[in-house]
């Protein structure tokens, strides 16, 4: 049964769930100071930074996380001592960067082009009206992408266990391999994920809901628009 | 006040401004009229530098305004604009939007500013929706408030580009009657417009754009009774239809 393996194992999967945790929210809070960078290289005018995030970009989206988990975890461990943790965090939030620049760039550059020149007019400078007037649209509007993006970075920081990190995923093999009990544990794993998961979103939902009232938006009428299935 | 000299400037291969010439007095009020793609609008958005200029040059106030030297920004704090499309801040309420430039551009004491912005808003008959989101604003309310963000920079000059063309027809009054007032109170303003009533009305000087030149002005009572050139008769003519 799930629970008696769930009630043998308990304290090495919360343990390790929290490993998890970390690794991920480490993982993604560097990971969008990548990407918010990356997105300013991209939308800059400079060209020489545009190729660079550009580079940057083809080169995480264009090849598998396992590989730049392994090259980042071997190569730097030639460099520098990193201890496992900030390798594996290091990895994901290099891979989470392009993603989260992608989605910071989209938002930058779906704001109405009005919002700067009406900023320019009044005598602020590009910064600054990056940084007031922008900006704080731009990141309302990446929060759903963003949470997407969160849940897919929570989910492939399952991929550390393969340089030997004992995060959920890695915890679930080495308790299979001793109890011979594939299927259950990794159904417990799996539950564990989700249940995380399902927290997450919820929290994401109250944030967009809140930044909704927050701007105490009409309250659009029930359309009575034909379906556009019909 | 502003002196415009032989003005270029070119999009890719499209030449939109082709040599203008153009002055205007202190609190002097000048509506731009001409079909759409005479230049009028990039002459508007050349004059405070949202496009830079290929050719010629721009005089404000005995000043040489040059694309390259002058400090752009401190130049456009002095140079009001009022968008077709209001271009609000929707993160930010009616009053938050006319404090903004103020206290972070002019870094005004945020106390003062909310006190001058009330006051500003109170001019534009807006003072009850302060606290709202653009979003809940009329058209012509949002471009009263626009208005008010413009004035709170106290600038010398005010822009105005097609300030009531988005508006649904009933709200296009109220805008113009707050535009009037700017002009009783001696602000210099140039408007591009396509209210033939309130360039007659209002205006000092009517200046008529075809093909990226300024090609007749003058008093809008002459200007529309006598045009000069049949390009101008052919325009008023499609206009009073």
């Amino acid at each position: 049964m799930i629970i008696d393996i769930l009630l043998q194992n308990y304290p090495l999967f919360f343990k390790a769930a929290w490993l998890t945790l970390r690794l991920t929210a480490v993982a993604l809070l560097l990971g969008c100071g990548f990407g918010l960078i990356f997105a300013f290289f991209r939308v800059s005018h400079l060209k020489a930074l545009n190729y660079l995030a550009h580079a940057y970009i083809t080169v995480i989206r264009g090849t598998p996380l396992i590989v730049q988990i392994a090259i980042l975890y071997f190569g730097i461990s030639n460099i520098v001592t990193l201890s496992n943790f900030w390798a594996g965090a290091l990895a994901l939030a290099v891979h989470n960067g392009a993603y989260i620049a992608e989605i910071f760039r989209g938002a930058i550059q779906s704001i109405d082009r009005g919002q700067m020149e009406a900023s320019r007019s009044l005598g602020m400078s590009y910064a600054l009206a990056m940084r007031r007037i922008i900006l704080p649209q731009a990141f309302r509007r990446a929060i759903p992408p963003l949470g997407n993006q969160f849940i897919i970075g929570l989910k492939d920081s399952s991929l550390v266990a393969y340089v030997g990190m004992m995060d959920l995923w890695g915890t679930g093999l080495s308790v299979a391999a001793s109890n011979y009990r594939q299927l259950e544990t990794y159904i417990v794993v799996g539950l564990f994920y989700l249940a995380m998961i399902m927290l997450f979103t919820y929290f994401v939902h109250r944030l967009e809901n809140r930044l909704h009232t927050g701007k105490k938006r009409k309250k659009h009428k029930e359309s009575t628009a034909l379906p556009l299935s019909e | 006040m502003i002196k415009v000299k032989n003005l270029y400037k070119s999009f890719g291969s499209l030449t939109v401004l082709k040599g203008v010439d153009l002055s205007v007095d202190e609190r002097e009020v000048v509506v731009l009229l001409g079909a759409s793609g005479s230049g009028k609008s990039t002459l508007l958005r050349c004059l405070n530098f949202l496009e830079v200029y290929d050719q010629g040059e721009i005089w404000v106030d005995g000043r040489h305004i040059e694309p390259h030297k002058t400090d752009l920004n401190r130049f456009r704090a002095e140079v009001g604009m009022v968008f077709q499309h209001f271009n609000l801040f929707p993160h930010k309420t009616a009053l938050e939007n006319v404090m903004e430039a103020p206290v972070y551009v002019k870094k005004m004491n945020p106390a003062e500013a909310r006190s001058m912005a009330h006051d500003l808003l109170q001019k534009v008959g807006m003072a009850d929706k302060a606290d709202v989101y653009p979003d809940m604003l009329s058209g012509g309310q949002k471009q009263r408030v626009a208005i008010a963000r413009a004035l709170a920079m106290a600038p010398k000059i005010m822009l105005f580009d097609e300030p009531t063309s988005a508006l649904d027809p009933e709200l296009v009054g109220e805008v113009l009657q707050v535009m009037k007032q700017l002009a009783k109170e001696g602000m210099t303003m140039i408007v591009v417009t396509h209210e033939m009533g309130f360039a007659r009305e209002v205006a000092d000087r009517v200046v008529f754009m075809d093909n990226g030149q300024v090609l007749e002005q003058g008093q809008p009572a002459h200007f529309f009774e006598n045009p000069q050139h049949d390009r101008t008769k052919q325009f008023l003519k499609s206009i009073f239809k």
